[in-house]
């Protein structure tokens, strides 16, 4: 009997614990030191987890209850026509077929430009790190100096370039494009990571009668499998949330889920239906989202290395 | 001459024909480096001189788009937002960055639980942000109407629809998009401060406020100017949230350049406009970017 009651108290007492992760023992807790860092902390918790709670309430409510009451407030009556509305029939303008299009769109657009961004920024950086040849060294610069440079001065030379090759306004030319930016800090990624692979092991296979592919596929690609998770990570999320690219180098049948959620909730016509709109806009920050959270110290090892390295 | 550099090629085994196959495979970088990147630049600064419109035209008229751009109102507002919107994304990043880092630092509990909560909006779209933002500060439905149903009537709280406050409305979306990456980064700075370092000054009886002012500061250095780099870029770069916050209004008030840019180019007709603006932006990417290369790679290659 007293079992189940200290076990009720332990219930009783644990949502208090959730919203405030003050520890275990309120003794050594609560000192005026943790009240000021768990505090602050919390209240940029909120600044942080506000958008996302306020956006998935907006997202299952209905209008009329939008217009009563209070966008905080969570819904009373769930309701999920929102999500559906705006996966399949919400308009852009132009056409209403929700944003299922552009989610195809950018899964069409993303997977191709993931794989040969990483395939030839991997083999780049290889090249830089094991087999330096002369000159290699400038054409690296030039591509980090590229990644600096505002994208807007190479718009519409690349438009030209795509127009040229006959790809401009189609998924492929994106791509290129994807390919052509992701190229810099992808580079520096696997070069820096190949020169910390063991120069040794590298020289036991060139006496061993290993070439440049032999060793980049039987060596180096199984060796560096983490680093492409990162690489891995790092597109999928920049491709996925690209605008500009999007917007410039596709016609609107092509147009990626960003450029399209943007059209919908952005759309000058009819009345505005907030419900559907912040469905939508958490439709398109699902994948990021799950990629970020199933990755977890990885993504965070991803933006370290990309930025701190460089 | 010739007996040294065969016996050159015997030691290292890299010779020409060997590392064909490096050369080839760095094909694609260097065309992206030559022709997109270099290539791409010059044909842009170049055509800024011309009087390109709806179609590139090497006509040149020297420096008549530069004395339109910075004559053009449009073009002032811009340049004035980005200044005021990069300045505050500047102090706020890092003083926010650091000290949440300095927080989350202090071995407390659930601190894996914080940073992902901080760091999360980082992996999302400026689309999404800017769209999530202009809900929230939506005058008549969100925060203004809500403090104004809890009694204070006259309370005005909507940045995005005056012209005077719009940019800080975008600032603030802003921030709550990158501010984590920085955090994160600083982070990792802290991390890799010696332990000893802490204890040295325990025992001398610093504050715990004054080693960080004065002894963990000037040892992050590095990570400072990383993050200094990464917040200019993203100023410069800065186009997305507008377009999904704002679409450059109430009027034309919160146009940033990029945007000046992409309108000028795509949507009205006057490439040279266009260039003019994009190279002005090279231009201030530059002030930037050569003192921070010249003290990384100088020092680098100095090693």
């Amino acid at each position: 009997m007293t079992e189940v009651t200290t076990l009720d108290t332990r219930l009783a007492a644990s949502p208090g614990m959730v919203d405030g992760p003050r520890g275990a023992k309120p003794k050594r807790a609560i000192s005026p030191r943790n009240v000021f860092i768990y505090g602050t902390l919390l209240l940029f918790s909120v600044y942080y987890l506000l958008p996302l709670y306020v956006m998935i309430v907006t997202s299952l409510k209905g209008m009329p209850e939008i217009r009563l009451g209070n966008i905080f407030a969570p819904p009373v009556e769930i309701t999920f026509e929102p999500w559906v509305k705006a996966w399949a029939t919400a308009c852009t303008g132009l056409n209403c077929e929700g944003l299922s299009r552009g989610f195809w769109n950018s899964v069409q657009i993303t997977v191709p430009s993931v794989v040969l961004s990483i395939a030839i920024a991997s083999v780049n950086g290889y090249a830089l790190a094991n087999w330096r040849f002369k000159g290699a060294d400038v054409f690296f610069t030039i591509l980090i100096f590229g990644a600096f440079i505002p994208y807007q001065v190479m718009l519409y030379p690349i438009v030209i370039l795509l127009r040229e090759l006959g790809i401009y306004g189609t998924l492929w030319g994106l791509i290129l494009v994807h390919t052509i930016f992701g190229m810099p800090i992808l580079t520096l990624l696997f070069r820096n990571y190949f020169t910390t692979v063991p120069q040794e092991l590298f020289k036991a296979a060139r006496v061993d009668g290993a070439g440049f592919w032999g060793i980049y596929f039987k060596i180096m690609l199984p060796m560096s499998l983490p680093i492409f998770v990162v690489a891995i990570i790092i597109q999928i999320t920049g491709i996925w949330n690209d605008f500009l690219f999007g917007v410039v180098y596709t016609k609107p049948d092509v147009y990626p889920m960003t450029v399209q959620l943007n059209n919908i909730v952005n759309s000058v016509q009819g009345v505005k239906e907030y419900n559907v709109n912040m469905a939508a806009t958490i439709i398109t920050g699902l994948v990021p989202l799950f990629i970020y959270f199933v990755s977890g110290k990885l993504f965070v090892r991803g933006i370290a290395a990309g930025a701190v390295k460089g | 001459m010739t007996t040294i550099r065969a016996t050159a090629a015997t030691q290292r085994p890299i010779s020409l024909f060997r590392n064909k196959a490096a050369k080839i495979a760095a094909i694609p970088m260097i065309l992206t480096a030559l022709v997109v990147f270099m290539g791409g630049t010059i044909w842009t600064v170049v055509f800024s001189f011309t009087k390109s419109r709806l179609l590139p035209k090497a006509q040149f008229i020297g420096l008549d788009q530069y004395e339109r751009l910075w004559s053009s109102s449009k073009w002032g507002i811009a340049i004035e937002n980005m200044v005021i919107y990069g300045l505050c994304s500047l102090v706020f990043s890092l003083v926010i960055g650091f000290v949440l880092a300095a927080l989350l630092d202090q071995k407390i509990r659930f601190e894996n639980t914080f940073r992902s909560i901080m760091l999360y909006p980082f992996a999302l779209s400026f689309i999404v942000t800017g769209l999530v933002w202009q809900w929230i500060l939506n005058p008549d439905f969100g925060i203004q109407k809500v403090v104004r149903s809890m009694g204070w009537e006259s309370f005005s709280f909507d940045p995005l629809n005056n012209q005077e406050i719009v940019i800080y409305g975008i600032l603030i979306a802003g921030l709550w998009q990158g501010t984590g990456l920085i955090m994160c980064l600083m982070l990792a700075g802290l991390r890799g401060i010696d332990e000893d370092i802490w204890k040295a000054a325990r025992v001398d009886g610093i504050p715990a406020w004054k080693t960080y002012i004065f002894i963990v500061i000037p040892m992050m250095r590095a990570v400072f100017v990383t993050t200094l780099v990464i917040i200019a870029s993203g100023i410069v770069k800065l186009y997305d949230l507008v377009v999904a916050q704002t679409s450059g209004g109430p009027g034309i008030a919160s146009e940033v350049p990029a945007k000046y840019v992409y309108d000028a180019m795509f949507l009205s007709q006057n490439l040279g406009q266009g260039f003019a603006g994009s190279t002005m932006m090279l231009l201030a990417v530059l002030i930037v970017l050569i003192p921070w290369a010249y003290m990384e790679f100088g020092g680098r290659q100095r090693d």
